[in-house]
């Protein structure tokens, strides 16, 4: 009895203990941010926690100098790859949580609204040359797009030559498959085929689910005219879907069932080994591509095309998913740390020169030129009058599951491309998107 | 008791006595850590349970509705049907295969300690690279039948067996050995006196005698396969994902995988990942406590 009474004793000692603890933690931010509006600025620090591992090393060096410069700790962590708002609810609990962060597209916006700072009237946003890629609320600017990005299929124009062709020779789906069919029949005699594999593990399936699906989402938004994410999609588009899908595994040396497990870097592999001719990717992987040998020159990017009507007229697919966001609920210190920090990245010479090279033409007035070829495909498409294919996956709701369903359904639909697997394929396109709109919503 | 001598008990009394007064004193530090690692974080889940919250700083309280969410959800359902099967399954095997390993390489053959360390060793590769690397072994040999690990519920579903079984069957097969070996030499002996055979001995002899040893394993093995989540992630994902009547079901996945996935899709759904996380610590905890006292009760003293 004595025992089990000195048992309790320890027990609730323990428990005020952990309760005064508590009690404390919760009163810091609060006693910090007093006194923060009289001390000057430069006690803040910041805290990135950045969305792309291969910006990653950049981004490192960018806060070492930006600390040797001004005194100000920066601390850059960035999440693995497709992590990252696993990362960021992870560190979102702690006390020392991010005060610069990740918030691109809708589902984010929902998720960290409370957490995203107006930025309306910051110096930073006045730098602006744009505010297409902003995410606005109500009024208030929630999240800036820092960059953009341009994805279609990646061309290597020497092999193009050696096969007979011009990048002229392509302006549509019927001259695409032409000339694909043709490489892959001689693939024999040329030593290369047309396409790259078209993995679809996961370091390789969100080209497919998110990137190609962008295509069928467009086309349907475009014709009803949808600029909200709809609870509900028709698929009108998914016969150009199977269509180009049909065209990029019909023409790869990689065999159709083992695609579930072929990776992307399998495919990116193929593709600078001079194995392959089409490379469907984006504009971030330009750097790769000239690291591995190839030359700018024999480098281009053109539209996805996949049989929609007009589609001569079309440019690559622009969008943006990096926006930042400032975290309304660190301290005063902090948040004018990392608003200075943000402006010093897009004025000065070591930040835009830093941005040029990892993430191309910035949107900010003293953005540098970038040697991204893909960036001026990109630019001069827009320049001929061509219409930009909007990022429509951006509206896809829950959308890590729902591209899941789709790719398990593509998988299936590859190892066998039978009509009634198809029909599994436009079951978790549209039947997946409706369930998914009440998963995120529910 | 009455046997101690004059001095020991003055050593006794002197000594023992403040000692026992002090004793919340030295199991505090390890108490803390238990209540700062385990009671504290159990109780806030389960308070968490009943909130909808992003953080665990903005819990707001709404009742029941995070249970009454998970248990609507198809994929919830699938994956304790899928569960049930796994532990029904992999129990039966790796417990069956495991003791015959253990009493064939306590039968005195030529290099048993070599196939004990070999049959160990799948054991100490992690569950997340033993994932990857079955699932390029499946896969390598499905893609000749042109087919892969992912394409149905079955092959993933023993595809999981396959690579747990590899895994723990060597682990078990330890503890068998060591309740193999303490059977008592002369028992044996006259079981074999009394012109019982081998058959005889092992089920009225040595079965009896190793019960302790099944009733750890067998709970060893009913604890893993529930809470089973790295080999699952690694080998399928939960692969294929399909739309059923209308609700979305992830085929392969197991509770653990379940409740992880949840927990990922928005903010909405992290106090729903917390509801079946409790529940799902209840099953656990009554199943293994029923388990304990059904193979308990067949142990014998020796």
């Amino acid at each position: 009895m004595k025992k089990l009474f000195a048992l309790l004793l320890t027990l609730a000692m323990v428990l005020s203990l952990a309760a005064c603890g508590g009690g404390k933690k919760e009163e810091k931010p609060a006693d910090t941010n007093a006194p923060a509006t009289e001390t000057p600025a430069a006690t803040g620090k910041v805290y990135y926690l950045n969305f792309k591992p291969e910006a990653d090393q950049a981004w490192q060096e960018l806060a070492k100098t930006y600390t040797a410069q001004t005194g100000v700790e920066v601390k850059v962590v960035t999440a693995a790859s497709g992590e990252y708002n696993t990362t960021l609810t992870a560190e979102m609990g702690k006390s020392e949580a991010p005060t610069l962060f990740q918030c691109g597209n809708a589902q984010a916006l929902l998720d960290w609204g409370d957490y995203c700072m107006d930025l309306s009237g910051t110096k930073v946003l006045d730098e602006m040359t744009t505010g297409d890629f902003n995410l606005v609320e109500d009024g208030a600017v929630k999240a800036i797009g820092y960059c953009y990005e341009a994805f279609g299929i990646i061309v290597n124009k020497a092999l193009l030559k050696t096969a007979g062709y011009e990048l002229s020779d392509i302006t549509n789906f019927e001259t695409l498959k032409a000339v694909a069919e043709d490489i892959h029949a001689r693939s024999g005699e040329l030593g290369f085929d047309a396409f790259s594999s078209s993995g679809l593990d996961g370091s390789s399936s969100w080209r497919f689910s998110g990137h190609l699906a962008n295509m069928p989402l467009y086309y349907e938004f475009r014709d009803d005219g949808v600029t909200e994410q709809p609870a509900t999609i028709t698929g009108a588009y998914l016969d150009n879907f199977r269509n180009i899908w049909d065209l990029y595994i019909d023409n790869a040396s990689a065999s159709k069932s083992s695609l579930t497990t072929a990776t992307g870097d399998m495919s990116s592999g193929e593709f600078k080994e001079g194995k392959a001719v089409f490379y469907q990717n984006g504009t971030w992987e330009y750097a790769g591509l000239i690291e591995a040998g190839l030359k700018a020159e024999d480098l281009a990017m053109i539209p996805i095309y996949c049989g929609a009507d007009g589609e001569e007229n079309a440019g690559l697919c622009c969008g943006t998913e990096n926006c930042w966001a400032v975290n309304a609920k660190s301290s005063e210190a902090d948040i004018q740390a990392t608003l200075d920090f943000i402006y010093w990245v897009v004025t000065s010479d070591e930040g835009t020169k830093m941005m040029a090279e990892q993430f191309g033409p910035i949107p900010f007035k003293n953005a540098k030129a970038s040697e991204n070829v893909f960036f001026n495909d990109a630019n001069a498409y827009m320049a001929d009058g061509k219409y930009t294919v909007t990022w429509a996956f951006n509206h896809t709701p829950n959308v890590d599951s729902w591209r899941a369903t789709v790719v398990s359904a593509l998988a299936a639909y590859s190892a066998d491309q039978s009509d009634a697997n198809w029909d599994a394929v436009k079951t978790a396109f549209v039947d997946g998107w409706a369930y998914e709109y009440g998963v995120q919503n529910g | 008791m009455s046997k101690r001598s004059s001095s020991a008990a003055t050593n006794g009394d002197l000594l023992r006595r403040p000692i026992q007064r002090c004793f919340p004193l030295f199991i505090l530090p390890t108490f803390l850590c238990f209540i700062i690692g385990f009671i504290w974080p159990f109780l806030q889940g389960i308070y968490l349970s009943f909130c909808n919250f992003n953080t665990p700083r903005d819990a707001t309280w709404v009742g029941i509705q995070n249970y009454v969410k998970g248990f609507k959800d198809p994929g919830f359902i699938n994956a304790f049907k899928n569960t049930a099967a796994f532990a029904i399954v992999s129990i039966i095997i790796i417990n069956v295969l495991a003791f015959t390993f253990a009493y064939a390489l306590t039968q005195k053959i030529k290099g048993s300690n070599l196939f004990r360390t070999v049959f160990f060793m799948p054991n100490l590769i992690g569950g997340v690279v033993l994932g990857y690397v079955w699932q390029l072994i499946f896969d390598a040999i499905l893609r000749r039948y042109n087919t892969y690990l992912t394409s149905n519920a079955t092959y993933g579903f023993w595809g999981l067996v396959i690579l747990v079984a590899w895994q723990q069957i060597g682990y078990m097969m330890i503890i068998y050995i060591a309740g193999l070996q303490a059977v008592p030499e002369d028992m044996m002996e006259a079981a074999r006196i009394d012109g019982a055979n081998r058959w005889q001995t092992l089920i009225h002899v040595t079965i009896p005698n190793v019960m302790p040893s099944i009733t750890i394993c067998t709970f060893l093995t009913l604890t893993n396969s529930f809470k089973l989540f790295d080999q699952n992630m690694a080998l399928t994902g939960g692969a294929p994902e399909m739309m059923i009547a209308g609700g979305k079901v992830k085929m392969t996945e197991l509770l653990a995988l379940n409740i992880f996935s949840t927990y990922n899709i928005n903010k909405n759904w992290h106090g729903v990942a917390q509801a079946k996380a409790v529940v799902f610590f209840i099953l656990v905890a009554v199943l293994a406590i029923a388990q304990q006292a059904a193979t308990r009760s067949k142990e014998v003293q020796q």
